[in-house]
């Protein structure tokens, strides 16, 4: 065994960038089109999108797609589909309403939504995995049971959120750094928001992050390299993980010129990070992608994909209220029609970034990239001013323009 | 001599490998061909190039067919011309009739509206010229696996079909069907059917084949004349493997110890059908170092038997009891079975035993996942020296272990789901048709690691369809027949015509019990 630690000749001579990015086109097509949208959407508004004001919303409205798209990813992943998680997202924010109506404490209010989104996935999916019903069936049926549910306990009315309540989503860390910022760059708010202050914390966080991704991207390289299976050209590797650190300190320069980093991001990296590493380097995710893959051979291997689905789909359960929590607490109030075809738009994010509709296939980071598609979009095009129509219009081409994208790329591939 | 097709220097490259290199081939009018060769030589890319699912211009080279240069693009243009393949894995829709599943995309229709009088009877005149007893309304499904084949081949003439393809006929029926089979195939030839037959099967070729050509590496590198009598099984071998293989099994000095697994009194119903009993009342034993066979006709149980003793992933009310090492053993779940040093290679590699998708490093893991983790968490470098460990020295074949295991033939393939199971290191191995449609030189490969397996002390169960086999890498035989255990012998004494008697003896008795199994080894 020790013999096959050492490296291979394979693996040591990298092939020529074109030729690899050919071969990854699918991982780097998504890449790719994002930055080409972002790119196309911040000159076409004369910058509007990248100003830190609109940036900030930009986050905090796809804030809770992210964190539902991260379960539904795992969800299509195994093989299945979740269109509940909508109407769970609606009825956890009703249940938060009234529960903090009825004087209940805020923080005691979010473990029990949390704790409630868990049940009611695990509900589901006690059908899904031990009973064999297929997923459409069940979470469809989620779906009308839970958008009755919100109406329900909401008597039909909207319910309004107390301030305590709503910070959780719409206040910023804040600034460790005080006034350092316009001590030492002898400005206020340096060019691109003219009411606020700079926020050194945030360009700070965005210069660490992107120093730490420089870092783990080398580390994980060099291990690579160590086992002989480099495939990445080296001149492909530094483009593309200095356009990462470029881009997260461009963004973090960018927060900085308004509140600096909302509280909102923070949650959601943690969310993303988490999810990612279970699923690229744990045993359960192993078995998450062999279960979607082939379950027959997954179960004949000893995997308990019964098990791994009801957990899959708890999980989703548990995301969805807190895609919830986050949902009415930007908006500060609960209403009936909240999450109403949310479903829809996380299910495109996880298409859009790659997942195959069969199953086994899919990233987390895709999935995000994905979701951040559609929110860049949607954001770009009311700046424009494109009318509502045409937004779903165009939004629908891009789910499948990026399928058929994917389709073909894995037809050339075989 | 008249010539029906010529292929001219064929060369068809994929990303990183060069599937064909060079190929010519001359096929003569109202032969029977057979393409030989070892997985992954290029078989089947050269049939499909000239069946059209690789078009014109996705390979370089020539294709003469029927004295003219033809450029084909799609199949539809070579089935017009009546050259029709029939793939390895039949391509009939299960839920359809047979007269539905023969006309389909070609029905006897006017103006759209079908005309299922006709369709039936010329499915019945189809039928009875490939020998198929069967109404054309039958579903698919309701058929075996030989009598779908006959299905495609009824679909086949149903398209005039002038040079007929067919890629390991086979390689998933039994030795009565395998023989209406191959008939067919000599009856085809006296009305003048050119056929092109790939095969692992040399005693097969043997009785019909009229040319042999034989491909190695991507390479045609001999045609020999079959019907001049000058041509043995091992010229063939010999070309096939580049070397002559001495023995096709190799040579073991079993070393038997302890008892390793008992079972007792065994018994399963079929999963849908609990008036069948799939097994009946089945008791064996296997012995540490070594090697037994179950021998029997497709659809004895043995499969059946397999799989439910490995936590119960077939059947229902089992009943029986399973010893190992002298304690009784609990394998009512797979993970149990696993833990108590059971491990189950599949008949079906494609289906149940890999995810194609992934590659050959995360597949090869996957029963045992935990020793390659650390708390949960999955060492990708612990994983990639295990793939490539096995890799040596179970010698897959494949670009790097980073392959997704759907592009590798069908033996590297067998070979990624036993490194699955060898890295669980399980004490006793059963093996379903472990050399089912691969080639000679990968079986004595396989038959290498069998006989390295016991020799490290484990125990080994084969069942297999193909006696020969049985017989030249067992200690000891079990026959198996509708379920039940009808007789055990020492290898030593065994011959294929005592196992055949065994099996055929039972067959004459009265029933008292019924299965699936019988049904279809009774029709068949």
């Amino acid at each position: 065994m020790a013999d096959a630690t050492l490296a291979n000749a394979e693996g040591a001579a990298a092939p020529s960038a074109v030729a690899f990015i050919k071969k990854h086109m699918r991982e780097y097509g998504i890449l790719v089109a994002f930055l080409a949208i972002f790119s196309f959407f911040a000159i076409a508004t004369g910058g509007d999108l990248l100003r830190p004001f609109n940036l900030t919303k930009v986050i905090e409205q796809q804030s809770f797609i992210i964190v539902m798209s991260v379960g539904m990813l795992m969800v299509i992943v195994s093989g299945h589909i979740d269109l509940s998680v909508g109407s769970v997202l609606g009825f956890i924010g009703g249940l938060a309403a009234v529960l903090i109506s009825s004087g209940l404490d805020y923080r005691i209010t979010i473990v029990v939504c949390l704790a409630a989104g868990a049940l009611i996935g695990a509900m589901q999916g006690f059908w899904i995995a031990y009973f064999k019903i297929p997923s459409f069936i069940v979470t469809l049926a989620g779906m009308l049971v839970f958008k009755g549910l919100t109406l329900g306990i909401l008597s039909g009315s909207s319910i309004g959120l107390p301030a305590e309540f709503k910070s959780l989503t719409t206040t910023f860390v804040p600034d460790l750094f005080g006034d350092f910022g316009k001590t030492v760059l002898g400005k206020d708010g340096i060019g691109l928001h003219p009411y606020s202050r700079f926020n050194t914390l945030s360009l700070l966080a965005g210069i660490v992050c992107a120093a730490l991704i420089a870092f783990s991207a080398a580390y994980s390289r060099k291990l690579k390299a160590k086992r002989g299976v480099v495939d990445e050209p080296f001149s492909l590797f530094v483009i593309k993980t200095s356009l990462i650190c470029f881009a997260v300190v461009g963004f973090g320069y960018l927060l900085a010129g308004w509140k600096g980093l909302p509280n909102i991001l923070i949650l959601m990296a943690l969310v993303v990070g988490v999810y990612h590493f279970i699923t690229q380097h744990t045993t359960v995710g192993r078995r998450v992608y062999a279960v979607g893959g082939n379950e027959k051979a997954a179960k004949l291997s000893g995997i308990n994909s019964e098990r791994l689905t009801f957990l899959v789909f708890a999980n989703m359960g548990f995301l969805a209220a807190l895609g919830g929590l986050i949902y009415a607490a930007r908006f500060g109030v609960a209403e009936p029609k909240a999450g109403e075809t949310l479903e829809l738009d996380i299910i495109a994010a996880v298409f859009i970034g790659g997942a195959s509709m069969s199953g086994g296939v899919g990233t987390v980071i895709g999935a995000v990239i994905g979701a951040l598609i559609m929110g860049v979009m949607n954001n770009g095009m009311l700046l424009l001013g494109v009318e509502i129509q045409w937004q779903q219009v165009i939004k629908g081409a891009l789910l499948l323009a990026a399928v058929i994208f994917d389709v073909l790329n894995k037809k050339k591939a075989t | 001599m008249d010539a029906i097709l010529e292929m001219r220097s064929i060369t068809k490259e994929f990303p990183g490998v060069k599937a064909l290199n060079n190929v010519s081939m001359k096929v003569r009018r109202g032969e029977i061909h057979a393409l030989c060769g070892e997985n992954g030589a290029g078989k089947s890319t050269l049939m499909k190039i000239l069946s059209g699912v690789y078009p014109h211009g996705a390979f370089d080279g020539e294709i003469i067919y029927e004295g003219q240069p033809r450029a084909y693009r799609g199949i539809a243009e070579t089935e017009a011309d009546g050259i029709i393949i029939i793939h390895q894995e039949l391509a009939l829709a299960p839920l359809l009739s047979i007269a539905e599943n023969i006309f389909l995309g070609n029905e006897c229709a006017s103006r759209g509206i079908v005309n299922w009088n006709e369709t039936r009877e010329r499915t019945a005149k189809l039928l009875e010229r490939v020998g198929l007893k069967e109404k054309p309304d039958t579903l698919v499904d309701d058929l075996g696996l030989g009598k779908q084949q006959l299905v495609e081949i009824a679909k086949a003439l149903s398209k005039k079909v002038k040079l007929l393809i067919l890629d390991e006929p086979t390689s998933s029926l039994n030795d009565a069907d395998s023989d209406a089979l191959l008939d067919l195939l000599v009856e085809f030839r006296s009305q003048g059917i050119t056929s092109i037959m790939i095969s692992h099967k040399l005693n097969e070729l043997s009785r019909i084949a009229d040319t042999v050509t034989v491909l190695r590496d991507g390479a045609a590198v001999a045609t020999m004349d079959y019907r001049s009598g000058r041509v043995t099984e091992d010229d063939i071998v010999r070309e096939m493997v580049g070397r002559s293989l001495e023995d096709r099994y190799p040579p073991r000095a079993p070393k038997i110890g302890d008892t390793a697994m008992e079972v007792r009194n065994w018994s399963v119903r079929h999963p849908l059908h609990s008036e069948w009993l799939s097994v009946d009342n089945v008791s064996f034993n296997v012995r540490k170092g070594e090697v037994i066979g179950v021998a029997g006709l497709m659809g004895a149980g043995r499969t059946e038997l397999a799989m439910s003793i490995f936590g119960g992933s077939y059947g229902r009310d089992i009943k029986g009891e399973v010893w190992i090492n002298g304690k009784r053993a609990n394998v009512s779940t797979i993970p149990r079975a696993i833990k108590a040093g059971l491990a189950y290679v599949t008949e079906d590699r494609k289906g149940l035993g890999l995810v194609l998708d992934q590659s050959i490093r995360r597949n090869v893991p996957l029963a045992n996942l935990d020793a390659i983790a650390q708390n949960g968490v999955v060492s990708e470098a612990r994983e990639q020296a295990v793939a490539e460990a096995y890799r040596d020295k179970l010698r897959i074949r494949c670009s790097s272990v980073e392959q997704e295991t759907v592009n590798l033939s069908g033996g590297n393939q067998q070979k990624v789901v036993l490194s699955k199971w060898l890295f669980a290191d399980p004490e006793i191995l059963i093996l379903d048709e472990p050399t089912r449609g691969i080639d000679v030189g990968a079986k004595y490969e396989i038959y290498t690691i069998i006989r390295d397996l016991a020799a490290a002390g484990r125990a080994v169960v084969v069942i297999s369809s193909e006696m020969p086999e049985l017989l030249g890498v067992t200690d000891r035989i079990y026959v198996m027949n509708e379920g039940r255990f009808v007789g055990e012998l020492p290898t030593a004494e065994a011959t294929q015509e005592k196992i055949m008697s065994l099996i055929v003896k039972t067959k004459e008795e009265p029933q008292h019990a019924t299965s699936s199994v019988q049904m279809e080894s009774a029709h068949g």
